[in-house]
């Protein structure tokens, strides 16, 4: 494919935000307003990623050689993580300083990750996508651990770390069987010759191993027993980073695997494999949210269901799904990050107020930011008109249209068991009195994250459309 | 097509009341109250304009606008109103600023955010009656939950959590379920028009056409969803709890208004897009029907809280409305239709007549009454209008519906029993058992409670406002009732003509 330099500006997202990463080692060591400067300068460089994708949204190449792809779909999936992104550094600016690790490396590990991120959504070769998946996930080991005073935050650093390595072991082994079976790590190789290659079981087995390294990153039950303590362990702002954009990340990777036989006759062997962890994913990760006290713990639960959710749409394998896990992923990025951004509010020092008591009366206390919690809880809940119903709407139309009908009844059932603990977190914060005096200090910097999040997951129920055509333009049909 | 704004004004209305309530001084209380009550009197206003300008001789939607909405899904805000849909949202129009009105002494408590939570189920409510697209309906049927949600949770009696959290899952439980529903049916749509639509109008005529099995199973869904909202025994468990837990003005929305949501589903989902399910099922569900007609009855009389009274009274009184609905007769589902009015309008006073009592005394036990015609004279009389009208006496509101629904279920063709009518008809009785029952023991006799003495005043003029229109309407119904008949006639003519069409083999 002739390359000419119109082509390589579309990949100006990476270039922006690695050359970013340079300038802010830089920034932090040779000046003494690092730490003040650093943050501004992360938002500006994912501002400018975002926009820029978004931009090009419409356009699609792949370049170096058939190793990454530009435009399209990996555009969207910037656009997201980059938002994210911006969201969370902006909530960070206050909280840091409360949580007492306001150094500037966090920016720097943040931008980091993102970058890994965006390789593995861009990748065309199995080894892009290893690469950007270390990158992102060695940064989120550190991240989960940037409190190194605090023991439940080594505890999360290494439990992740650990069951992390376990899972890159698989998709390493996986990628070394599909290598030796199909002597080639070219993605478009893989999609081409599917059929063909799908009568060899090594294949399989090598893409299976592939499929379950990265079930446990999208935190898929049974693959989610890391999930729980890292999200609690780790410092709010992080957790809504890992629990968002991390996610979508993987989803991104399962998407670039799978997609291509979406839709085509090609045999689809995964599809019992998805229906069986989306179910006991939903089932399990609503189940078990409603007995948690602590409310991080509680989103880790809701996170794992919202996986299993997602894992729906892979389970149907077309192509109406694939444009409803990207929804969906957007959708979910904005009301996790909203959820924790207030969550980052209302804690207090050394990680206190973190159990669900602390949100009772925060009506009387914060009328706003009652209203932007209830907001993100009924999103999440998935109560029309707000952002999560419409992705899980996508995806349920996916599953229908595959006659997969049970599997959405079941999506509906476990919809129906987390709503009790969504609305519970609605009924502390308007039906109860305040629990203590605490008086919450409301960071602006953190209230206008909360806002922008509150706003686009109000935007995206109103009027899907406005993200789903996009989508729809970056898959090109 | 045609764009007519009418209904979408009236949409617009409280929905833009509830957002600029908001930004009221929370200090600013009469100016709050005042703003609300002002913009549910515009809405009402629509809504008789709707009335006057509504053309009740043809069977078709009226005043319909159809604006794409989500284009990926081929869904449009589609609205339009035929009789039946007309007379609920005069309903909701007309009970609502009553409520808000009513509660002006009540509700002292975050007021700013009760007008708007009442202002945003008005605009849900009448969403709900003028969709005619499946998923804009599903929207504004889940719409309604969350401020209902947030009335009992907020201003509701000491129960008030576990009221409303089981109200909120009880009915998420059935409508998600309605949600796949929904979706499988675009869906096989979009196998025979060539297109994902939600369309009612369109669907109606893909509906009949599902196969027989299948059907079944959409019409449970949809059926299951309505069921609980009605609510059909056994379903009804939500309701007590959540009756007696909210304010008067929650009891008298949720009686009035939303339960009518359940029963206006049926007649306008389920029979017409599932008709040969629906006479399939129809036996069945007017068995449940009756008995909860008689369970609904028999357990009104145990109870010694009038408010549970009402409240189950109401699943009494909702057992005659689904009996009228799937007997399948022209007068039987116009008596489902005028006693879906007619419920609104005597339980609504019920509750209200047992609110004004509480704010004063704070006891609603039967026993803690007694003798109170003496002290408070004008509001006896109003209870007993209310509850002759709530029993179906002859001359006010209720007998005509009831009487209907039995004639038109003892010639049903559908049903094929003269039994259901039997034992629907004591159920009339036992209403009047409970009901003067309790006004006998309320009402007549001696005091016999001296601090009633000092605390129960007669209505004041503030109540006598909310209360004299709603007993201007019992009279009218009751005496007149061709005025509300004669909307409804076509538009449950045609739901008998779809049904019919479908299902002549299936009678024979």
């Amino acid at each position: 494919m002739p390359s000419n330099n119109y082509e390589y500006s579309l990949f100006l997202p990476q270039i922006i935000i690695g050359a970013g990463i340079v300038l802010s080692v830089l920034i932090e060591i040779f000046t003494k307003k690092g730490k003040q400067l650093l943050p501004w300068f992360s938002i500006v460089l994912f501002l400018a990623a975002a926009s820029n994708s978004i931009m090009n949204i419409s356009r699609d190449f792949v370049l170096f050689g058939g190793m990454i792809e530009v435009g399209g779909k990996p555009a969207i999936f910037n656009f997201i993580f980059n938002m994210g992104a911006a969201l969370v550094v902006l909530t960070s600016v206050d909280y840091l300083k409360k949580y007492g690790t306001n150094y500037g490396e966090y920016y720097i590990l943040i931008q980091s990750s993102v970058l890994g991120m965006m390789i593995m959504a861009g990748a065309r070769d199995i080894l892009m996508i290893f690469m950007g998946l270390e990158l992102m996930s060695i940064c989120f080991y550190v991240l989960a651990g940037i409190n190194r005073h605090k023991l439940s935050a080594n505890e999360a650093s290494l439990k992740y770390f650990l069951l992390g390595a376990f899972a890159t072991g698989f998709i390493v082994y996986g990628i070394a069987l599909i290598y030796g079976s199909t002597g080639s790590t070219s993605i478009q190789n893989l999609r081409e010759n599917f059929t063909g290659y799908s009568s060899n079981i090594l294949f399989i087995l090598g893409l299976a191993f592939f499929i379950i390294g990265f079930s446990f990153k999208i935190a898929a039950v049974p693959f989610h027993m890391w999930v729980p303590d890292v999200y609690q362990g780790s410092s709010t702002t992080v957790t809504g980073l890992m629990s968002t954009a991390g996610k979508a990340a993987a989803f991104s990777v399962l998407l670039i695997m799978l997609s291509g036989i979406f839709g085509t006759s090609a045999p689809y062997p995964f599809r019992p494999y998805f229906a069986v962890i989306a179910v006991l994913s939903m089932l399990f990760g609503s189940i078990v949210a409603i007995s948690q006290n602590n409310i991080k713990r509680m989103l880790a639960y809701s996170s794992i269901a919202h996986a299993g959710y997602m894992a729906v749409g892979l389970a149907a394998g077309n192509l109406y799904s694939v444009a409803g896990i990207i929804y969906y992923l957007a959708a979910y990025t904005f009301m996790n990050i909203g959820a924790f951004a207030v969550i980052s509010i209302v804690e207090g020092k050394n990680d206190t107020r973190n159990e669900l008591e602390s949100f009772s009366g925060l009506n009387s206390k914060d009328p706003v930011l009652a209203a932007a919690m209830a907001l993100f809880m009924f999103a999440l809940a998935g109560i029309p008109p707000l952002a999560g119903f419409f992705g899980k709407y996508y995806v349920f139309v996916a599953a229908i249209r595959s006659n997969m009908t049970w599997l959405a009844v079941v999506g509906v059932l476990s919809s129906i068991i987390s709503i009790y603990f969504y609305i519970h977190v609605v009924v502390l914060i308007y039906f109860k009195n305040p629990s203590d005096n605490f008086k919450i200090e409301v960071s602006s910097f953190s209230l206008t994250a909360v806002i922008i999040a509150a706003l686009l997951v109000l935007v995206f129920g109103l009027f899907p459309d406005t993200l789903m055509n996009v989508i729809i333009g970056s898959l090109g049909h | 097509m045609e764009q007519n704004l009418l209904l979408t004004y009236l949409l617009l209305t409280p929905l833009l009341g509830s957002l600029l309530v908001l930004f009221f001084g929370n200090e600013q209380k009469i100016q709050i109250r005042l703003f609300g009550i002002g913009v549910s009197l515009i809405a009402f206003a629509f809504t008789v304009i709707c009335y006057f300008k509504f053309d009740p001789s043809i069977p078709q939607f009226q005043f319909i606008q159809k604006v794409d909405w989500i284009r990926s899904l081929n869904i449009s805000y589609y609205v339009g109103i035929d009789g039946m849909s007309l007379l609920l949202i005069l309903l909701t129009t007309f009970l609502t600023p009553l409520t808000l009105l009513s509660s002006w002494s009540a509700i002292q408590k975050n007021l700013k955010m009760f007008v708007f939570s009442v202002l945003f189920l008005e605009v849900g409510m009448i969403g709900v009656f003028i969709s005619l697209d499946l998923f804009l309906f599903y929207i504004f049927w889940e719409a309604v939950l969350i401020p209902m949600y947030f009335i009992i949770g907020i201003w509701g009696g000491e129960r008030r959590i576990y009221a409303s959290i089981k109200f909120f899952i009880f009915t998420m439980f059935g409508s998600l379920l309605m949600l796949v529903a929904i979706i499988w049916l675009a869906i096989y749509a979009s196998g025979l028009l060539g297109k994902f639509t939600t369309n009612l109008l369109e669907l109606y005529k893909v509906g009949p056409s599902i196969p027989h099995q299948i059907q079944g199973w959409m019409f449970g869904a949809f059926f299951l969803s309505f069921a609980i909202k009605v609510p059909i025994f056994p379903l009804h468990t939500w309701l007590p709890d959540a009756h007696v837990e909210a304010p008067t003005a929650g009891s008298v929305i949720l009686a009035g208004v939303l339960l009518k949501m359940g029963t206006y589903g049926v007649l306008r989902f389920c029979l017409p897009l599932f008709p040969q399910s629906a006479v399939q099922y129809a036996p069945l569900i007017s068995i449940l029907a009756v008995v909860g007609i008689i369970y609904g009855a028999l357990v009104s009389m145990v109870q010694t809280d009038m408010k549970k009274l009402v409240a189950y009274s109401s699943v009494s009184h909702l057992g005659f409305i689904v009996l009228g609905i799937f007997a399948m007769t022209i007068e039987s589902i116009q008596g489902a239709v005028i006693q879906m009015i007619n419920h609104g309008l005597s339980t609504g006073a019920l509750f209200l007549l047992v609110g004004i009592a509480y704010e004063r005394t704070h006891r609603r036990d039967i026993a803690f009454y007694g003798g109170i015609a003496k002290l408070v004279p004008v509001y006896s009389t109003f209870l007993l209008i209310a509850s002759l009208s709530s029993m179906g006496f002859p001359g006010l509101n209720g007998f005509i519906g009831e009487f209907l629904i039995l004639i038109g279920s003892f010639k049903s063709a559908v049903l094929n029993s003269w039994a259901y009518t039997i034992f629907a008809a004591t159920g009339i009785i036992f209403a009047a058992v409970y009901l003067l029952w309790m006004y006998q023991r309320v009402v007549f006799g001696k005091v016999t409670n001296e601090e009633l003495k000092g605390e129960l005043t007669d209505l004041n003029l503030r109540e006598l406002i909310v209360l004299i229109p709603i007993f201007i309407f019992i009279v009218w119904v009751g005496i007149y009732p061709g005025t509300f008949l004669r909307l409804s006639e076509a538009s449950t003519k045609s739901v008998i003509d779809q049904v019919g069409t479908f299902t002549v083999n299936l009678l024979k």
